[in-house]
C-alpha cells in the first residue's frame, strides 16, 4: 500500500515537474512579478496606479520578451519577510526587487538568481544635525533595519567588528522605515546606498540627510527564479543580458527600426534577422528586439528610473559598462 | 440448537461500528501521511534545507528588545525562540492582569445606578470592542511616537524621562542586604496567608473578626521597610544619562511594550468587563435583596455575596479572553514588538529559509501555553463550582 501510494505520488509530481514556468505563463497569457512595496527608482506605483523602476523595467522586460508585449505584466507587491515565500510557492514567476544575490539564497532557499541589474553596498542615512560624519561614530545608536534582509545580518557584523553597539529597531517597509526616522524614533536607516537615496529624496527637505561615507558590503542586486527551471531562467537571463548588450552596441527605443539592416552581425543576430536564437529560448526571434524597442537598452532604464535627472541621481558608478569604467559585462549574442 | 454461521459480519451491530471507526481512523491517517510525504517531496524538488540544525546556527541579527536574556548576534536561533517566547509571555502576562482589573472595574460601573459612569462604562465597551485590535495597537503607537525626541526628552521627576524612544526611569542596583529584605518581604507574603486562613478559622468558631487586611498590609510592606532602613538601605540607583545618541544607564520601556500592554489591556478588558457583567446579572436579585435585609453594606454584598456566585459564570469566557489576549499578542509585528512571531517565526524563517520547521514550532509553543493557561484556569474554576452533596 504503501509502494502504492508512493507510485501515486511521484507519478502525479513527475506531471507536475514538466509543466515548466514558461509554458504556464503562455498559458495565462501574463506574467507574474514579484517587486517592492514601493521604492522610488526600483518599483513604485504613480499617482494614476502605473508602476515604473527598475525592477519594473525587468518585469515589462521578460514580458516583451514572452509574449511580444511589455504591459502584459501583473505585479504583486512582496515585503522583506514575504518576498521568498511568495516566490517558491509559485505565486509570482519571478521576483524582481532589489534582492541581493547571496550564497544560502542561491543555495539553501530553493531560488536561481539570473543576473544582477544593479550593483550595490549597504550605507547609512542620518540627519545631518547630527553632526556625525563617520558610520563608526554610530555607538549606542538606534537603527531603523529591515527585517529578514541581508542588510539585518551586515548591521550586525559591521557594528562587531568595530567593536560598537546600537539599537535595532526592526521595520517592515520602507514607508515604515521613512516614519520612525523622520518623527525620530531611530537616528539612523540602514540599507542599499540605492534605497538611501530613494528614501532621502522622498523626504520633505533632502538636505536635511546626509548618507554617510562608509559601504559596508557588496549587495549586487538582481531578479531570481525558482530551482529547477532552467528554461524559465534562461528566458529571464537573457531578457537582462539583451539589455546590456543592446547598450554596448548603442541600440536604443528610437534607432533599433533603423539598425535592422545594420552591418554589425551581432546586431542582426540581436534583433533577429539572422540566426533563430529565439527558438532556442522557445521564445519569437524577435524577442530581443521587443526588448530594445519597448524598454529600451539598459542605460535608457537607468536614466528614466534612477539616473541624474531624477530625484535620486545615482551616478553609473559600477552600473556602467566595463568599457565605461564600471562593471556590466553580458556574455555574447551568439 | 441449531446455530447457523452468518457470515454476513455487517449485521452484528459491533462489527460494524468497529469496522467504520478503523476506516475513518484509516483514512485520517492516510491523509496525513499523504500529506507529509507531499511535503517532503516538494522541499527535496525545491532544494529547500530541512532538519532541526539551524536551531545551532548563529542568527546573525540583533534583538534589541530582550528584558530577561542578553542577547548578541552570535547567539543561535534557538536563543532567538527563547527571548521570542519569553517576550510573548511578558506582553501576554502583564496585559491579562491590566485587562482583567480593567474589566472588573468597568463591568461593576456599568451597573451602577449613577447614569453618567454607567453611560461612560458603555461608550468605551462599545468603542473598544469593536475596533479591529491592529488599529488599536497602531493607533496607540502613533501616539506614543508623538512623544518628545530623545534630545528633547522631558524630565518629569527627577531620574524619570519621557521620549518616543520610551519611558526611562532610575535602575535599582541590588547590594548584598537586598536579599534579606526580600526574604522577609516572601516570610510576610506566607505569614499574611496563614493569617487570613486561620482568622477564617477563628470567625466560624467564635465569630470574632479579626483585621486581616491591616496585619497583613504590615507584614508585607512594613516590615520589609522596616529591615530595608536597619540594613543601611542597601540599594542604590542608576539614573540614565544622555550621552551621544541615547540614554546611558537606568531603565527604559519602550514604546512597543507600552503600546502592546495599552491596546490589549484596553481591548480585551472591554470583553472581559462585559463577562463580569454578565456573570453579575446571572446571581438571582433574591440574593442582593437577601444580604440587604440581612444589613450588609453594598460592598460587602458585592464582594462577599454576588462576585463569588457570579465567578462561577465569568471564570470559563475569561479564560478564552486570556488565551485570546495571549494570541493577539502575535499581532506585535505591526509595531515590531519582537514576540515569537517576529523574532523566530519571522526573520529566523526568512534568513533560513525554512519555513516548516519555523512555524510548526510557532505553533506548537502559542498551543502549549495556551494549554497551559485553560489548565490551571479550569483548575480553579472547578474549585469554586457548586459542589453537589
Amino acid at each position: 500500500m504503501k509502494k502504492l501510494l508512493s507510485i501515486v505520488a511521484v507519478s502525479v509530481f513527475a506531471l507536475s515537474a514538466n509543466a515548466g514556468t514558461l509554458d504556464d505563463v503562455k498559458n495565462r497569457g501574463f506574467l507574474k512579478c514579484g517587486v517592492t512595496t514601493g521604492l522610488a527608482g526600483f518599483a513604485a506605483p504613480d499617482d494614476s496606479g502605473n508602476w515604473t523602476g527598475l525592477d519594473v523595467d525587468m518585469c515589462r522586460a521578460v514580458a516583451a520578451a514572452v509574449f511580444g508585449d511589455s504591459s502584459k505584466v501583473e505585479f504583486t507587491t512582496t515585503t522583506g519577510k514575504s518576498r521568498f515565500p511568495t516566490l517558491a510557492s509559485g505565486e509570482i514567476d519571478m521576483l524582481a526587487r532589489n534582492t541581493t544575490w547571496t550564497l544560502s539564497r542561491d543555495v539553501n532557499l530553493g531560488f536561481e538568481f539570473v543576473g544582477v541589474n544593479f550593483y550595490d553596498g549597504q550605507g547609512f542615512m542620518i540627519p545631518s544635525s547630527l553632526g556625525v560624519s563617520s558610520a563608526t561614530e554610530l555607538d549606542g545608536a538606534t537603527v531603523c533595519i529591515q527585517t529578514g534582509t541581508t542588510t539585518e545580518l551586515n548591521l550586525a557584523d559591521f557594528f562587531r567588528a568595530n567593536n560598537i553597539g546600537y539599537e535595532a529597531l526592526p521595520i517592515e517597509t520602507n514607508d515604515e522605515a521613512r516614519e520612525n526616522l523622520f518623527a525620530g524614533r531611530c537616528d539612523v536607516f540602514t540599507t542599499d546606498a540605492s534605497g538611501l537615496s530613494s528614501t532621502r529624496a522622498q523626504s520633505d527637505d533632502p538636505s536635511k540627510w546626509i548618507v554617510l561615507p562608509e559601504i559596508i558590503s557588496k549587495e549586487p542586486l538582481g531578479p531570481l527564479v525558482r530551482h529547477g527551471d532552467h528554461q524559465w531562467g534562461d528566458v529571464v537571463r537573457w531578457s537582462l543580458n539583451t539589455m546590456i548588450i543592446a547598450e554596448e552596441f548603442g541600440l536604443t527605443q528610437a534607432n533599433v527600426d533603423d539598425n535592422m539592416n545594420s552591418n554589425i552581425p551581432e546586431v542582426l543576430r540581436i534583433l533577429g534577422v539572422e540566426g533563430g536564437y529565439g527558438d532556442m529560448l522557445e521564445l519569437s526571434n524577435d524577442f530581443a528586439y521587443q526588448i530594445i524597442k519597448q524598454i529600451g537598452n539598459y542605460s535608457e532604464s537607468y536614466e528614466r528610473n534612477v539616473g541624474p535627472d531624477t530625484p535620486l541621481a545615482i551616478g553609473r558608478g559600477l552600473n556602467a559598462l566595463w568599457t565605461d569604467g564600471g562593471i556590466l559585462y553580458a556574455p555574447p549574442f551568439r | 440448537m441449531n446455530k447457523k454461521f452468518n457470515l454476513n459480519f455487517f449485521s452484528d451491530q459491533k462489527f460494524r461500528s468497529l469496522f467504520y471507526q478503523t476506516l475513518v481512523v484509516g483514512l485520517f491517517a492516510l491523509g496525513i501521511y499523504y500529506l507529509t510525504m507531499t511535503t517532503a517531496h516538494n522541499l527535496e524538488k525545491r532544494n529547500i534545507a530541512t532538519g532541526w540544525n539551524f536551531l545551532n546556527n548563529p542568527a546573525g541579527f540583533d534583538i534589541s528588545f530582550s528584558p530577561f536574556l542578553d542577547f548578541k548576534s552570535t547567539d543561535t536561533h534557538l536563543k532567538v525562540y527563547y527571548v521570542g517566547v519569553l517576550n510573548t509571555l511578558l506582553v501576554s502576562f502583564t496585559g491579562c492582569i491590566a485587562a482583567t482589573i480593567l474589566g472588573f472595574v468597568i463591568g461593576i460601573i456599568r451597573l451602577s445606578n449613577n447614569w453618567l459612569l454607567s453611560r461612560t462604562a458603555y461608550v468605551y465597551v462599545e468603542f473598544c470592542r469593536n475596533i479591529p485590535l491592529i488599529l488599536q495597537i497602531i493607533l496607540w503607537y502613533s501616539i506614543l511616537l508623538l512623544m518628545p525626541r530623545i534630545k528633547q526628552a522631558i524630565e518629569v521627576v527627577n531620574g524619570f524621562f519621557i521620549s518616543n524612544r520610551g519611558l526611562y526611569s532610575p535602575r535599582p542596583v541590588y547590594e548584598s542586604g537586598f536579599s534579606i529584605v526580600f526574604f522577609v518581604f516572601i516570610v510576610g507574603i506566607v505569614a499574611s496567608v496563614w493569617i487570613a486562613k486561620w482568622s477564617k478559622k477563628r470567625q466560624e468558631k467564635t465569630g470574632e473578626r479579626f483585621p486581616v487586611l491591616w496585619t497583613s498590609l504590615a507584614l508585607i510592606v512594613l516590615l520589609p521597610i522596616v529591615f530595608f532602613f536597619i540594613l543601611g538601605s542597601p540599594i542604590t540607583f542608576e539614573y540614565p544619562v544622555l550621552k551621544g545618541f541615547n540614554f546611558k544607564g537606568g531603565m527604559v520601556i519602550r514604546p512597543e511594550f507600552i503600546a502592546m500592554f495599552l491596546a490589549l489591556s484596553i481591548y480585551t478588558g472591554a470583553f472581559i468587563s462585559e463577562t463580569v457583567r454578565s456573570g453579575i446579572l446571572s446571581v438571582t436579585k433574591g440574593q442582593r435583596e437577601a444580604s440587604a435585609a440581612l444589613g450588609l453594606k453594598a460592598t460587602w454584598i458585592m464582594r462577599l455575596i454576588i462576585i463569588p456566585q457570579a465567578l462561577r459564570v465569568i471564570i470559563p469566557p475569561l479564560t478564552s479572553q486570556y488565551l485570546n489576549l495571549t494570541k493577539n499578542s502575535s499581532l506585535g509585528i505591526a509595531v515590531g514588538y519582537a514576540d515569537l512571531v517576529h523574532g523566530f517565526g519571522g526573520i529566523s524563517l526568512n534568513q533560513t529559509g525554512q519555513a516548516i520547521e519555523c512555524m510548526v514550532i510557532t505553533m506548537a509553543t502559542y498551543l502549549v501555553i495556551s494549554l497551559t493557561i485553560s489548565f490551571f484556569m479550569n483548575i480553579y474554576n472547578r474549585s469554586i463550582q457548586f459542589k453537589e452533596k
